[in-house]
């Protein structure tokens, strides 16, 4: 079925409105996306002022937030979307939720940074930083990506990407806590690099997240909680269908 | 006579739709080759089926306004048809009580079942069906008597004489229409005294004072303000428990919020018929999609 554009509304206003949540959703998520790669970008490169910049920008990330769930109640309440615009405004309010999440991330890394600037950089931990970052920073893009464009299959190697994200940041614990064991003075500064990544593995849980409502918002198909394999069938099952 | 002059509007709306199909309805194709298979969508296996339409056809004159329609519908659940002015959704719910018998061009193939015996074979009694089969329309149509009149008019015709009979009667139709409190002390009242809203509950009472099987509801909510249609939507959930209700709304809202099946029509064709919930979230056919998203296609 064809839902690529939510357009074509007897009433225009409501084609207006729909396309607003949308356009305000990939705004957000821009800030969202550079929220974090700001805020990898001061830990690595131990920049006090970006890392400052991101914690104060973080209210601007809520901000928007509130503004496009009020946009959406208020679809809700006037229009009694049905079918594929429903579907939009619900998989709209839920990925908002997960941007703002996103945004608190972004600024516990920054907090984490500032704090690596005060007492000095951590003796390890930077390459994994690096690795994990670059993988959620473009898991992030490509979940916006896929709801802008209602796009399947990079929706689909999102939520395979998680997998691989998990699977590191479980070996990078296990490298640090190696570390802190033979090297007790550095325990303090380690840990706030497996603070920051742990944060990291949450936005890419998130970045999974948005992928699964894109599914959602295609298929109809709630896949929250499935295993990779089963949404991947689902998704084939869709798309040879067309 | 309303049911007349209603039955003839209704004609003129379908031919005009099936003649210039290009001017009203630009965009939509009606896939004919593709006969909308119920059985694909739905889970009707813990369902009784009341009513059963099979290859139904029906043409007024040389006008084909029902095209080979089939669809089952179940017992003590209610069933909703919607769609587009002309799509032949008021005169699918007329064939379940034979009502199009009084439109002179109107004629019927295929079957309808109702507890598998066909409803249009020869033999069967048309007022007996009826009473059966008791319906509603758009606008109340009280009798120009009393409220307790009008409750008890159905019995009378019947020869039911004692009035211990007649009360209670009276009495249990009138609550189970939700109306008895708001009349209790007035029944012998003229039922053109009350509102439109209590008028149309007045003849849903009417209607079950009989004991039908089946309700049609012909747009019962649509002439009435939002607190009284809001009392009938309660109503029509209060009576799925003893009844089988088919309706026609225009109000999509209404259908998504009263039914448990839906099926949309368009210019003669059954599009679609499923269970409420996943028509009105997540629809198998596009044309269902754009209508109930409120699109031109």
């Amino acid at each position: 079925m064809d839902i690529t554009s939510h357009t074509h509304h007897i009433s225009q206003q409501y084609n207006i409105e729909l396309d607003d949540i949308k356009t305000h959703l990939s705004e957000m998520g821009g800030m969202a996306e550079r929220q974090v790669n700001d805020a990898i970008a001061a830990m690595m490169e131990v920049d006090m002022d970006k890392a400052q910049q991101v914690v104060r920008g973080d209210n601007k990330v809520n901000a928007m937030e509130v503004s496009i769930d009020e946009e959406c109640v208020r679809i809700l309440a006037k229009r009694q979307p049905a079918a594929g615009d429903l579907r939009l405004v619900i998989a709209v309010t839920k990925a908002i939720t997960d941007l703002e999440r996103i945004g608190d991330e972004a600024a516990k890394i920054a907090r984490q940074a500032m704090a690596l600037g005060r007492d000095g950089a951590a003796p390890r931990g930077y390459v994994e930083m690096r690795h994990i970052g670059q993988h959620v920073s473009r898991m992030l893009h490509d979940s916006l990506d896929a709801f802008a464009r209602l796009d399947l299959e990079v929706a689909l190697k999102v939520v395979q990407t998680d997998k691989t994200v998990d699977l590191e940041y479980s070996t990078a614990m296990r490298e640090m806590i190696t570390y802190m064991i033979e090297d007790p003075r550095s325990i303090t500064r380690v840990l706030n690099i497996m603070w920051s990544l742990r944060s990291l593995e949450r936005i890419g849980d998130h970045a999974r997240n948005i992928a699964q409502y894109v599914v959602y918002l295609v298929m109809g198909e709630d896949v929250r909680h499935g295993s990779y394999e089963e949404i991947e069938e689902q998704v084939h099952q869709e798309t040879d269908k067309d | 006579m309303l049911e007349t002059t209603d039955a003839v509007a209704n004609r003129d709306t379908e031919t005009d739709a099936v003649q210039a199909p290009e001017q009203a309805h630009a965009g939509y194709e009606p896939d004919q080759q593709q006969p909308f298979d119920t059985s694909e969508s739905l889970a009707m296996e813990n369902e009784t089926v009341k009513l059963e339409v099979k290859d139904l056809n029906l043409y007024y004159g040389q006008d084909r306004a029902l095209k080979n329609i089939s669809l089952q519908i179940p017992e003590k659940k209610v069933t909703a048809f919607i769609g587009p002015s002309g799509c032949g959704k008021s005169t699918l719910l007329r064939c379940f009580n034979r009502m199009n018998d009084l439109v002179d061009s109107c004629r019927i193939d295929g079957e309808i079942l109702l507890d598998g015996d066909d409803i249009y074979a020869p033999g069967v009694d048309a007022a007996e069906l009826r009473r059966q089969v008791g319906m509603v329309f758009q606008k109340p149509n009280p009798f120009p008597k009393s409220i307790y009149e009008n409750v008890a008019y159905g019995l009378r015709l019947q020869g039911v004489k004692s009035k211990r009979v007649l009360d209670t009667v009276v009495e249990n139709s009138l609550r189970g229409a939700a109306l008895w409190d708001e009349v209790k002390d007035r029944l012998h009242d003229n039922a053109f005294g009350l509102s439109g809203g209590q008028q149309q509950r007045l003849v849903i009472a009417r209607a079950i004072a009989i004991e039908p099987e089946v309700i049609l509801l012909d747009e019962p909510a649509s002439a009435l303000d939002p607190i009284s249609t809001l009392k009938i939507e309660e109503l029509i959930y209060e009576l799925k428990d003893k009844y089988t209700i088919v309706i026609v709304t225009h109000n999509m809202q209404q259908a998504a919020r009263v039914s448990d099946y839906t099926a949309f029509m368009y210019m003669g064709d059954l599009i679609e018929f499923g269970d409420t919930d996943t028509l009105f979230t997540n629809p198998a056919k596009k044309k269902t999609e754009d209508y109930i998203t409120g699109r031109y296609g």
